[in-house]
C-alpha cells in the first residue's frame, strides 16, 4: 500500500505520496492562507487524478494537522517527531537538524544523548519573520537572497523575536542603511535567535542537516548558518518533506482513498471553540451613524486646490511611511500626500517638492517642519525650518479639532503614542516598548499574508458575527493564537475583527495600562493611519465605552501638527523654509558606511551626503563622528562610576600569588570594589572580566538555559567564558539571597536572578570541571556575620588563609564599599550644583547597579547628556530621604533605592527641572511591580515618569523621541510653575 | 491606611480565597470554619477571570497572580458577593520572589476598582502583617495541615485510579464522598487528632483500592513547577485533563512538600546566615510535625503495593542536594529540582515543568537545572512548559504531545 503523509504547518502544507518501497512519488506544497481544508481539498485532489481510485495508509502532522487530525480522526504524528523518523532513514549520518518553519524553529540533536527541542512561546516565527521582514523593505522575499549575496556589512539586529529585530531594522532603513547589508543582517539575526533560543549550553558541531521551507529556499541563511557555527551544513534533496515522509512512516495506519479523505475534510466539526469577543456593528444601519458622526468631526477644515496666501510645509517622516502637507494661514489643506517610505524617505520628499514647484512655480512657502522618525536626515537634506519632537506635532494637531483635548492615542505602522494634557502641556506619555511594537504594520502583514489589501482587511471584520479575542499580547503571541483561532474554526473575518480588537487591548492594557476608560480623559482625540480603520476605530470606542474624535486625515496628523507648528516658528534670520527649486535640481544623495573609530564602542556609522556639502551622519552614539571631537562636557554620573569601576580591574598579577577572577556583571557592578578589597588584602591577584560588549555576549550565548532571563544575567556567560580563558586559579561568585542593609524598606533581598545566577553558571557551564568555580551562599547584610561565615567558607579552599586575615580583610572591604558609594553621591551633589549654575535638566536615570554596563543601557546615559542634561544614578541620591510607606512589598534593596530616589524628586520645589528614567530591563519580572510603584510615587507629586525598556538591542530613534518629549514636557512644566 | 479585619468582620464578612489545590479547598474551607471564619474559596474560570486580572493588575505580573487574584476580584465585581460583607485572603511567603507582592497587588488592583474598603488578609509564617480579628493559632495552622495531608492523599490516589478506573466516575465519587464525609467531621471537631487521621487515611486508601481498574500501559507522566501552575487547572489550561485525553497517567507531588521545603529553608538559613534560634527551632518542630504526618500517610498506603507511595522528605533533600544548594529558596527553589528527580525515580520519566511564562526563580531552579538532571538521569525527558494569559494552547499541547511521542518510543510503544 501507498503512504500519504500530510504535513499542515503554520503557514504552508505539503502533500506527499510514497511508494510501498519508499521512494517518492508526488510532493507538492502551497501556502494555505489558514483555508486548510480548502487548499488540503485541492491537494488531495491532484493526488487522485494522479492515482485514480487507489487507497493510501495516511499519517497527519504539523502544528495546524494537530487540531485537523484530532476533528476527522485521522493519525496524528507530532512534527519533530517525524522529522527525527525521516532523518533516520534518509540521512543517518546526521547529527544535527535545524529546521525552519513558518513560525517553528527546531533543532533535533540526534547523536551524543538524543535531544529534541522547538521555539517556546516567545521565539517568535522564523519563516514568517523573513516574510515580514521582507514586506518592511518592500522587496519580494525571494529578492532577499540575492541582496544578501552581494552584503559588505552586517549590523546587529536583536535576535530575541521578531517584533524586537524589527524595530532594529526599521531605523537602519530610515538612516539610509544598504538593503543588501541589512538583507544578510537579518539572516544572521535569524541564525543566532535559533541558536540561542534552541541550542541550550549544547555546541551545534558534526554533520548538520538544514530542513524546512526558508532554509531550502535561501542559499544565504544556509551560508550565515555555516559561518557562524563554522561547518558545512547539508540541505537534502526533497528537505520541504521531512515531516510529511516522517508522518507517513510513523503513523498508524488509517487506509483510505483520496474521495473518502476529502469527504472527512468536508466534514469536519471544530471541537473545540474558541473565545469571542462581541460584534463589531451589528447592523449596516449602526455602521452609517458611525461613520456619519465621524465625518463631521472634521468639518471646518477644507482641502483647498491651490495654494492660497502664505504656506506653511509640514512633514512626517514616520517609521514605515512618509507624510506631506501644506496648509495655508488658517489651517487647510493643500496637498495631502502619503507613501511608504520603502526604507528611505529622502526620494519621495524631493519628488514631492519637485512636483510642487513644477506645478506652483510662484507658491510662497513661508516655513516648515519636520517629524519623526526621520526627522534628521530630511531636516538636514532639504533645509527644514523646524525639527519637532513627534509629541508636540501630535498634539499641536489635535487641539486644532479638539482645543480642549486631553488625551490623544496615536496608533502609527511601528508605535503606539499616548499622551495626556493637563494644563495645556503634555503630562504622562506612553510609547509602546519594542515588545508590543505591532500595530498597524502588524494588521498590515497578517492582510497580506491571509492575502487581502489593508482596506479589504479593515472592511472584512465590520460584521464578524464572533470576533476572536486574541488578548493584548505581543505579535508573536498573536500569531499562534489566530492560529489556534482557524483551528477552531474562526472565519477570516474573525479573525480580521479579533485583530482589530487586539490592537486596541494592546495599546489600553498593555502600553497605557489602563484601569479604567474615566482614567484616560474625557475629551479624546485618535489619529495615526491605524485609526483610519474603522474596526479598529469602532473596537477603540468599544472598549472604552465613550465616544472619541477621529479626524478625516487621522494618518496625516503628525504632518499637519508640525505644518501648524511652522506657522509659529518662521525660520531665522530670513532664511529659507525648505531648498528652494533650483537648489533641489542639485541635490543629489549617496549613502556611504563607516565604521567609527573614535573610541571604543566602534559605532556602524551611515553618512548621507546631499551634496554642497550638507551630510547627515547616523548611527553614532557621540558627537565625534560629527564634529570631529567630542567637545561638549558631559556630567555623568554613569561614566563616573564606570572610571571608579575601572580602578579596580587593571588585572594586574603578580606570578607569585594565586589569582582569583571575577565575572564583572549584575552585583558586581557595585561589589567590585568590596571583593577586589576583600581578595586583593587576602594576598590575591583579582582579574576580572571586561565591561560587555555583544562579542562577549556571543562568545557565552551557547550556554544560557533560559531563553527568556534579563539580559544582564545572560550576559554572564559570557563573562565566563571570558575568564576561564584567562585561566585564574579560581573564580569567585557567590551566591546571595540577601543584599546590604540600606533601611530603605522591610527586607533586604537581591532579586532571585541576581541572588542565584551562580547557581545557574555552575549547572550549565564548564567552569566547575575547569577551575575551582567558588560560588557559597553569602550574605553582605551583617558584618559580623559575614567575616564569620567567611572565615569559614575562604579557609575551605586555601588552607593558608586564617580567619584572623579574613576579618581584617573583610572590614577592608566594607570601607573600600562604603568609599566608593561616599565618592558616586559626593559626585551627585557636584553634578547638581553644576547642572543648578548652568541651569541645565537633570535626569536620574535609574536602574540598578549593572545598568551602567554601555552594553546593557546601549548609551542612553550619552544620549541624554547630548541632549543637554545632567545624568545621576538612583543609587546617588537613595540615602536623602528618610524610609517612608510605598505600597507595595519594599523588599529588595535595589528597588528601594528607586523609590527613595523619585521620593526625593518628588519633594523637591516643581520648578526643579529634574525628572526620573527608568531603565528596565526585559524579562525583569520585579520590575513590573516597581515601574507602577515609582510611576505613582512620581505622579503624586506631578512629576513625569518615563520608562525606558531594553534588551539585547534598543530602538534608539524611539528612545530619542521619549527623550526629547520628555525634556519639551518638562520645559513646559517647569515654566508653568 | 489599609483596612483592618476585625473582630465584628470575622462574624459577618464572606472571605474569598481563590482556587489554588485540586482537592484541598474545600478541605481548607471546613478547616477556617472550625475557627469561626466564614471562607469561601471561588470556582471561576474562564476568559472573564483571567481578563479581570489583566484589567486590574499589572500585565507583566506572573500568571498565577492575573488567575488566583483574577478569580477574587472577578468574584467582587460578578455579583455574587456583597463587596461591602466580603475581604480577600492570600498567602504570603516572604521570599525574594516577587509573589510576596500579592498583598500589594491586591490591594491596589481594589483601589483601581474604588473597593480599597475591602480588608485583604495576608497569611504567612512569619507575622508580615496584624488584624484585630483574624490569628493564625498554632492550633489553626497544624490544623491546616492536616487538612492539606488529607488533600494530598486524595491528590495522590485521584491520580492513580482515575486513569484506570473500569466505571466512569467511581473515582470522582470517591474523592467527592471523603471531601464530604471530612468536612461532616471537621465540623464535629473530628478527624483531626493523629488518631483520626491515622483510622481516615487507611480508610481513604482502602476505597480507593475498591474503585475496580484496568490494567493498561500508559506513559507515565510528573508534573513539577511553579505551585500555582502545576496545581490550577485555570493556570495550567487544563493540563490534567489533557494528559488524560492522551493516555496518561500522571502524578502531582503532594502540597506538604511546599511546606516541608519552607520549613527546612528556615534551619537553612540560620546556617547561612546567623540569626536567631527562634526561626530554626521553629522550622525544626514544624519540618519534624510534617515528616510525622506524611509518614502517616505513608504506612496508611503500605497494604495496597499497587500505589506509588511518596518518598520521605528527607530523600527528597537528599535528591535536591545532587542537583542544586539548598540555599536556593525562592519561588520553588531546590525543592523543583528535588521533586523531578524523585518522580524520574518512581518511573514518572517524562516531567511536565509548569511555569509561569517569565518566572524568575524558574530561570533557575526551572530550565537552570534540566542539564544538571539530564547528566544524572540520561533518560529522563524534562520539557518546561511555559504558561500566559498569551500564549497558545496550541503551542502548550504540541509540546506535550512531542514529549510523548519520546515517551512512547522509549517504551517501544512508538
Amino acid at each position: 500500500m501507498k503512504k500519504l503523509g500530510i504535513d499542515v504547518g503554520s503557514t504552508t502544507l505539503k502533500c506527499m505520496v510514497l511508494a510501498e518501497d519508499g521512494s517518492l512519488l508526488f510532493a507538492e506544497y502551497m501556502r494555505h492562507l489558514s483555508k486548510i481544508e480548502e487548499r488540503l481539498t485541492e491537494l488531495l485532489e491532484k493526488v487522485s487524478e494522479r492515482f485514480p481510485g487507489e487507497s493510501f495508509d495516511v499519517a497527519v502532522s504539523g502544528s495546524a494537522g494537530m487540531g485537523l487530525a484530532d476533528d476527522t480522526d485521522l493519525p496524528f504524528v507530532q512534527e519533530v517527531y517525524a522529522e527525527r523518523v525521516a532523518v533516520k532513514r534518509l540521512a543517518p549520518d546526521t547529527d544535527v537538524v535545524i529546521e525552519l518553519g513558518g513560525e517553528d524553529a527546531k533543532i533535533l540533536f540526534l547523536t551524543g544523548g538524543f535531544e529534541m527541542r522547538m521555539n517556546g512561546t516567545c521565539a517568535g516565527g522564523t519563516g514568517a519573520f523573513i516574510d515580514q521582514m521582507a514586506s518592511l523593505m518592500q522587496v519580494p522575499v525571494e529578492a532577499l537572497n540575492g541582496l544578501a549575496e552581494k552584503h559588505e556589512k552586517l549590523y546587529t539586529i536583536a535576535s530575541r523575536c521578531g517584533v524586537f529585530a524589527k524595530s532594529d531594522v526599521q531605523p537602519l532603513l530610515n538612516q539610509g542603511a544598504r538593503k543588501e547589508d541589512v538583507s544578510a543582517s537579518i539572516f544572521y539575526a535569524v541564525v543566532n535567535q535559533t541558536i540561542a533560543g534552541l541550542a541550550q549550553g549544547r555546541e551545534i558541531q558534526g554533520n548538520v542537516l538544514y530542513l524546512g521551507g526558508p532554509l531550502t529556499y535561501i542559499p544565504q541563511l544556509r551560508a550565515a548558518f555555516n559561518d557562524v557555527l563554522g561547518t558545512e551544513g547539508k540541505c537534502p534533496e526533497n528537505s520541504l518533506y521531512y515531516v510529511a515522509m516522517g508522518a507517513a512512516w510513523a503513523g498508524a495506519n488509517e487506509t483510505l482513498t483520496t474521495a473518502e479523505l476529502i469527504n472527512k475534510l468536508k466534514n469536519r466539526v471544530h471541537k473545540s471553540a474558541y473565545v469571542a469577543c462581541r460584534p463589531l456593528f451589528t447592523s449596516e444601519q449602526e455602521y452609517e451613524e458611525f461613520t456619519a458622526r465621524h465625518r463631521k468631526a472634521s468639518e471646518g477644515i477644507r482641502e483647498i486646490a491651490a495654494p492660497q496666501g502664505p504656506m506653511f510645509l509640514g512633514i512626517d517622516a514616520g517609521s514605515t511611511t512618509v507624510k506631506l502637507l501644506l496648509t495655508d494661514a488658517d489651517g487647510n489643506l493643500f496637498r495631502p500626500f502619503y507613501a511608504p517610505n520603502n526604507g528611505n524617505p529622502v526620494p519621495l520628499v524631493r519628488k514631492y517638492l519637485q512636483e510642487l514647484y513644477r506645478e506652483f512655480p510662484d507658491i510662497q512657502i513661508y516655513s516648515s517642519a519636520v517629524t519623526g522618525y526621520g526627522e534628521e536626515i530630511i531636516k538636514n537634506a532639504f533645509g527644514i525650518a523646524n525639527g519637532i519632537v513627534e509629541t508636540v506635532a501630535h498634539y499641536t494637531a489635535a487641539k486644532k479639532f479638539r482645543p480642549d483635548v486631553d488625551f490623544i492615542l496615536d496608533i502609527g505602522g511601528q508605535d503606539i503614542k499616548c499622551f495626556q494634557i493637563r494644563n495645556g502641556a503634555i503630562d504622562s506619555i506612553y510609547l509602546n516598548e519594542a515588545c508590543s511594537s505591532g500595530c498597524g504594520s502588524f494588521l498590515q502583514t497578517f492582510a497580506g499574508a491571509l492575502g487581502y489589501s489593508p482596506a479589504a482587511f479593515a472592511r472584512l471584520g465590520l460584521f464578524a458575527q464572533k470576533p476572536v479575542d486574541l488578548g493584548s499580547r505581543c505579535t508573536v503571541f498573536m500569531n499562534s493564537s489566530v492560529k489556534q483561532a482557524q483551528k477552531d474554526g474562526a472565519t477570516v473575518q474573525d479573525i480580521a475583527a479579533g485583530l482589530s480588537i487586539s490592537v486596541v487591548k494592546n495599546a489600553l492594557y498593555k502600553v497605557i495600562r489602563c484601569a479604567s476608560a474615566e482614567s484616560l480623559g474625557r475629551n479624546i482625540v485618535v489619529q495615526g493611519g491605524t485609526f483610519l480603520n474603522d474596526s479598529v476605530l469602532r473596537a477603540f470606542e468599544q472598549e472604552i465605552g465613550a465616544q472619541v474624535i477621529r479626524p478625516a486625515f487621522a494618518a496625516l496628523m503628525g504632518a499637519y501638527g508640525a505644518a501648524l507648528f511652522s506657522m509659529e516658528h518662521l525660520p531665522r534670520n530670513g532664511a529659507e523654509a525648505v531648498l528652494n527649486s533650483a537648489e533641489l535640481k542639485a541635490f543629489t544623495h549617496s549613502v556611504k558606511t563607516a565604521t567609527c573609530k573614535g573610541c571604543g564602542n566602534h559605532c556602524s556609522l551611515t553618512i548621507n551626503d546631499f551634496g554642497n556639502g550638507r551630510r547627515f551622519i547616523a548611527g553614532n552614539r557621540c558627537d565625534k563622528p560629527v564634529s570631529g571631537a567630542d567637545t561638549s562636557e558631559h556630567y555623568d554620573l554613569y561614566q563616573y562610576k564606570l572610571q571608579l569601576l575601572s580602578a579596580f580591574m587593571d588585572n594586574y598579577r603578580d606570578p607569585k600569588k594565586f589569582t582569583v577572577g571575577l565575572p564583572m556583571g549584575l552585583n558586581n557592578f557595585e561589589l567590585l570594589p568590596f571583593w577586589h578589597t576583600f581578595w586583593t588584602d587576602l594576598g590575591f591577584n583579582v582579574i576580572t572580566s571586561p565591561f560587555s560588549d555583544r562579542k562577549l555576549y556571543l562568545r557565552g550565548q551557547h550556554t544560557i538555559p533560559s531563553d527568556t532571563a534579563c539580559y544582564p544575567a545572560k550576559l554572564m556567560h559570557g563573562h565566563l567564558e571570558y575568564l576561564l580563558d584567562e585561566q585564574p586559579d579560581a573564580i569567585f561568585y557567590p551566591n546571595m539571597s540577601y543584599n546590604t542593609e540600606e533601611g530603605l524598606g522591610v527586607n533586604h533581598f537581591n532579586c532571585p536572578v541576581v541572588a542565584y545566577y551562580p547557581q545557574v553558571l555552575r549547572l550549565n557551564t564548564a567552569a566547575p570541571q575547569k577551575t575551582l568555580f567558588i560560588d557559597d551562599f553569602i550574605s553582605l547584610a551583617d558584618p559580623k556575620q559575614f567575616a564569620k561565615r567567611m572565615g569559614q567558607i575562604v579557609p575551605k579552599y586555601f588552607k593558608a588563609v586564617t580567619a584572623q586575615q579574613v576579618k581584617k580583610a573583610s572590614e577592608k572591604a566594607y570601607a573600600a564599599l562604603a568609599e566608593y558609594f561616599r565618592n558616586v553621591r559626593e559626585k551627585a551633589e557636584e553634578y547638581l550644583k553644576t547642572a543648578e549654575e548652568k541651569n541645565m535638566p537633570v535626569i536620574v536615570l535609574a536602574g540598578r547597579p549593572y545598568h551602567v554596563d554601555p552594553e546593557i543601557n546601549h548609551g542612553i546615559n550619552t544620549l541624554i547628556c547630548r541632549l543637554g542634561a545632567v545624568v545621576v544614578t538612583e543609587d546617588s541620591l537613595s540615602d536623602r530621604v528618610k524610609p517612608f510607606a510605598v505600597h507595595v512589598r519594599n523588599q529588595w534593596t535595589y528597588h528601594a533605592r528607586l523609590y527613595a530616589a523619585a521620593k526625593y524628586i518628588s519633594q523637591l520645589p516643581a520648578d526643579k527641572n529634574i525628572n526620573l528614567v527608568q531603565l528596565v530591563s526585559f524579562g525583569c519580572g520585579v520590575d513590573a511591580i516597581t515601574t507602577d510603584e515609582v510611576r505613582s510615587i512620581l505622579e503624586s507629586a506631578g512629576r513625569i515618569y518615563t520608562q525606558i525598556k531594553i534588551d539585547e538591542i534598543s530602538n534608539m530613534g524611539a528612545i530619542t523621541i521619549r527623550l526629547r518629549s520628555l525634556f519639551s514636557a518638562a520645559a513646559d512644566k517647569a515654566a508653568d510653575s | 491606611m489599609t483596612p483592618d479585619f476585625t473582630k465584628k468582620m470575622k462574624e459577618e464578612y464572606t472571605i474569598i480565597a481563590p482556587d489554588i489545590f485540586p482537592t484541598h479547598m474545600e478541605l481548607i474551607e471546613a478547616a477556617f470554619h472550625i475557627y469561626g471564619y466564614k471562607l469561601k474559596v471561588v470556582h471561576y474560570e474562564g476568559k472573564q477571570v483571567i481578563d479581570t486580572g489583566l484589567k486590574y493588575l499589572h500585565n507583566d505580573v506572573c500568571y498565577p497572580a492575573i488567575c488566583s487574584l483574577g478569580q477574587q476580584l472577578y468574584a467582587l465585581s460578578c455579583g455574587d458577593f456583597d463587596p461591602k460583607k466580603s475581604a480577600l485572603i492570600m498567602f504570603q511567603t516572604g521570599g525574594g520572589c516577587r509573589a510576596s507582592n500579592y498583598i500589594m497587588l491586591l490591594r491596589k488592583a481594589l483601589r483601581n476598582m474604588g473597593m480599597e474598603y475591602i480588608p485583604v488578609i495576608s497569611i504567612s509564617f512569619g507575622t508580615l502583617e496584624k488584624y484585630s480579628g483574624f490569628k493564625i493559632t498554632p492550633a489553626m495552622a497544624l490544623t491546616g495541615l492536616r487538612a492539606l495531608i488529607y488533600g494530598d492523599m486524595l491528590l495522590l490516589l485521584k491520580n492513580q485510579t482515575l486513569p484506570y478506573e473500569v466505571n466512569k466516575g467511581d473515582t470522582e465519587r470517591v474523592v467527592h464522598k471523603w471531601t464530604e464525609e471530612l468536612t461532616r467531621q471537621f465540623a464535629a471537631r473530628k478527624g483531626l487528632t493523629s488518631g483520626a487521621m491515622k483510622k481516615n487515611l487507611a480508610a481513604i486508601a482502602e476505597d480507593f483500592h475498591n474503585i475496580p481498574r484496568e490494567k493498561k500501559d500508559l506513559t507515565k507522566v510528573g508534573i513539577v513547577g511553579e505551585i500555582y501552575v502545576k496545581y490550577a487547572a485555570l493556570g495550567n489550561n487544563g493540563l490534567e485533563k489533557f494528559l488524560l485525553s492522551q493516555g496518561c497517567e500522571y502524578m502531582v507531588p503532594g502540597v506538604l512538600g511546599f511546606f516541608q521545603y519552607c520549613f527546612a529553608n528556615m534551619e537553612k538559613d540560620h546556617e547561612y546566615y546567623g540569626g536567631g534560634f527562634a526561626a530554626l527551632w521553629g522550622g525544626r518542630i514544624a519540618g519534624r510535625i510534617s515528616d510525622k504526618w506524611e509518614e502517616a500517610l505513608i504506612k496508611a498506603l503500605e497494604p495496597y503495593p499497587e500505589f506509588v507511595k511518596p518518598v520521605s522528605f528527607d530523600r527528597v533533600k537528599e535528591l535536591a542536594d545532587k542537583i542544586i544548594d539548598r540555599g536556593v529558596k525562592m519561588g520553588e527553589g531546590w525543592l523543583l529540582p528535588g521533586e523531578t528527580a524523585e518522580l524520574i525515580e518512581k518511573g514518572y520519566n517524562s516531567v511536565i515543568c509548569a511555569q509561569p511564562f517569565g518566572c524568575l526563580p524558574n530561570h533557575i531552579v526551572g530550565k537552570g537545572t534540566i542539564h544538571r538532571l539530564r547528566e544524572l538521569y540520561p533518560n529522563a525527558n524534562i520539557f518546561p512548559v511555559d504558561y500566559d494569559a498569551g500564549a497558545s494552547k496550541v503551542n502548550q499541547e504540541n509540546r506535550i504531545k512531542l514529549m510523548l511521542a519520546i515517551a512512547r518510543e522509549q517504551e517501544g510503544k512508538a
